[in-house]
């Protein structure tokens, strides 16, 4: 079980509200998905996306405001400021773009960012890479989770760095670690549960699925089995083949 | 049987068509067809298929005579089809399209310079939704407004039409902003509404005209009305740009935003709340479902069924 700043949360998977085809497909996918938490944005919609937040939070799941699009620290502990008083909760995704066409995180003014939250008593889930440094860095501005991408926002590409992934598993075996975008197919967030990731964060591959809500309940079972596995400590891969059944003692004709 | 209907926007105007045609007299309670109306700034696509691709299926089933109600109306209606396109980089997109819609037949850029000799050299395959057809907003409106009653007072069966205005009463309703931007651009010819679908700003172009193109449009889940955010503007004039080079030498004519009524499946309903009827939540399908609301609504009136799109009353 994930736990979030004291929170411990049942299901590993946690899914965005953006780009569904309606907000009934939407819901249909988060009781599919049996999906917890909810993020959820606040800069496209400031000053009339009431409605549309109300049918978030009759969902019924925990929700975790982002800073999604900010370009900057500056705007982005503004909107982290404006999401704790419209949604009442002190939980933020930091989200702070550094790259137009590829989204990625501004890991500079991430840090400058989660550092002004975190003292401000906001509990920061940082969309950071998977920079070992940069992670140090977070940990010591105050978060206590860290959420490093698989690949761009949006791409579908699954894990780009599956070693950079690990080796952050091995160097944080305590901080809850979600990986964070790129997710397009259940495998590659089974392959990310498989490494001890704690929870998987995942938004256009069940939104831009055909059938989202079929998506979401085939993320949760994916979900469900990689981590299943990590608990069930896999095998060790070796080069040479092993088999199964003996072959001394067979029969040489 | 006495009806006020209350807003004169698509879905009113075309209850109050359906009904006067049925015999039924029907009086239009608001003002002549204005800005103040989501209609006025539509895009005015009949494009049941291209819908399909996303919509529920409810949206193809009653899409489909559209563009005949319309016409039947003697409203204009050009019948050229649609062409998607998308740029070579998301060639998956258009692929995809092809496999989740249907309707549509591929292009290659001859097939594509030979219904739009400006885009043929642009672009090497297209999808083109033959059936399909559009209309010009505001022509549509003005057409059927002219000829309806019209009253300042409700009188007997009031049905409401009012779309976001009715929120008191339709609490699941909810407004979904689209900003939308009109382009002159004589060097550009177009018969036909053509989608770009594109990962971030999906966009299409209707002609209207003499050189006139409406560019559409955003999909923001929020309820604000005012005037069109600068990111929405600079995404549709990109794609735009990404579509023909030649549209960045445009003359821009109009800026124009509003909120959608939309329903939490984005389909309509037509619903009974006391005794008012209430037809209302078009979303984005204003000109290509109102006629078949309008429709449901008349049989409901006339013989007292309950058509698909009526949910349970409300008190």
């Amino acid at each position: 079980m994930p736990v979030f700043y004291g929170t411990e949360i049942e299901s590993p998977l946690m899914l965005g509200t953006a780009g569904y085809p309606s907000p009934k497909v939407l819901a249909d996918a988060f009781a599919r998905s049996g999906a917890e938490i909810a993020t959820v944005s606040l800069r496209r919609e400031a000053g009339g996306g009431q409605d549309f937040w109300s049918l978030i939070q009759s969902l019924g799941v925990r929700l975790l405001p982002n800073t999604a699009g900010c370009h900057g620290a500056r705007e982005a502990v503004t909107t982290a400021q404006m999401a704790r008083e419209v949604f009442g909760t002190d939980w933020i995704k930091l989200e702070v773009i550094g790259h137009t066409d590829t989204l990625q995180p501004d890991v500079f003014g991430l840090l400058e960012a989660a550092r002004i939250l975190a003292a401000e008593g906001f509990k920061v889930f940082p969309y950071c890479t998977e920079d070992l440094t940069v992670c140090e860095r977070l940990l010591d501005a105050g978060c206590h989770v860290l959420m490093p991408w698989g690949a761009p926002i949006g791409s579908g590409l699954g894990l780009n760095n599956p070693h950079g992934l690990r080796a952050l598993r091995a160097a944080f075996p305590d901080v809850p670690l979600v990986v964070d975008a790129g997710i397009g197919l259940p495998s590659h967030a089974a392959a990310a549960m498989e490494m001890g990731y704690d929870a998987v964060l995942l938004n256009s591959a069940v939104a831009r699925a055909g059938d989202p809500a079929a998506m979401a309940a085939a993320m949760s079972d994916a979900i469900r089995a990689g981590r299943a596995a990590y608990l069930a400590d896999p095998m060790e891969r070796t080069d040479m083949a092993i088999p199964s059944t003996p072959v001394i003692g067979r029969a040489f004709l | 049987m006495t009806l006020t209907i209350l807003g004169g926007g698509v879905m009113g105007l075309c209850i109050a068509t359906e009904l006067t045609r049925r015999g039924i007299p029907a009086a239009i309670l608001d003002e002549a067809p204005s800005p103040q109306a989501c209609s006025w700034w539509a895009g005015g696509m009949l494009a049941p298929y291209c819908e399909g691709e996303s919509a529920n299926e409810a949206v193809l089933r009653h899409g489909l005579g559209a563009a005949d109600w319309w016409q039947a109306q003697g409203v204009p209606v050009t019948r050229n089809g649609t062409l998607v396109v998308s740029l070579a980089r998301d060639a998956g997109a258009l692929a995809r399209f092809a496999r989740r819609s249907r309707g549509h037949r591929m292009l290659d850029a001859p097939g594509i310079a030979a219904l739009e000799p400006d885009l043929g050299a642009r672009f090497s395959r297209a999808l083109f939704f033959e059936p399909e057809a559009h209309l010009a907003p505001r022509q549509a409106l003005a057409i059927l407004s002219e000829r309806l009653g019209r009253t300042d007072t409700t009188a007997g069966t009031v049905i409401d039409c009012r779309g976001l205005s009715a929120r008191e009463a339709l609490r699941d309703l909810r407004g979904v902003r689209g900003e939308m931007v009109v382009i002159r651009c004589p060097e550009i010819t177009l018969s036909r509404p053509i989608r770009l679908l594109h990962p971030r700003m999906p966009l299409y172009v209707v002609p209207r005209g003499d050189g006139v193109f409406m560019l559409g449009a955003t999909m923001v889940e929020s309820d604000r009305r005012g005037r069109p955010t600068a990111r929405a503007v600079l995404e549709l004039l990109s794609a735009a740009f990404a579509l023909h080079p030649a549209l960045a030498e445009a003359e821009v004519l109009e800026l124009g935003a509003d909120a959608r009524p939309a329903f939490p499946d984005n389909l309509p309903r037509i619903r009974r709340v006391g005794g008012v009827i209430h037809a209302n939540g078009l979303y984005r399908h204003g000109f290509l479902l109102a006629p078949a609301v309008a429709g449901m609504v008349a049989d409901h009136l006339q013989h007292q069924t309950r058509p698909e799109f009526m949910d349970a009353d409300h008190d």
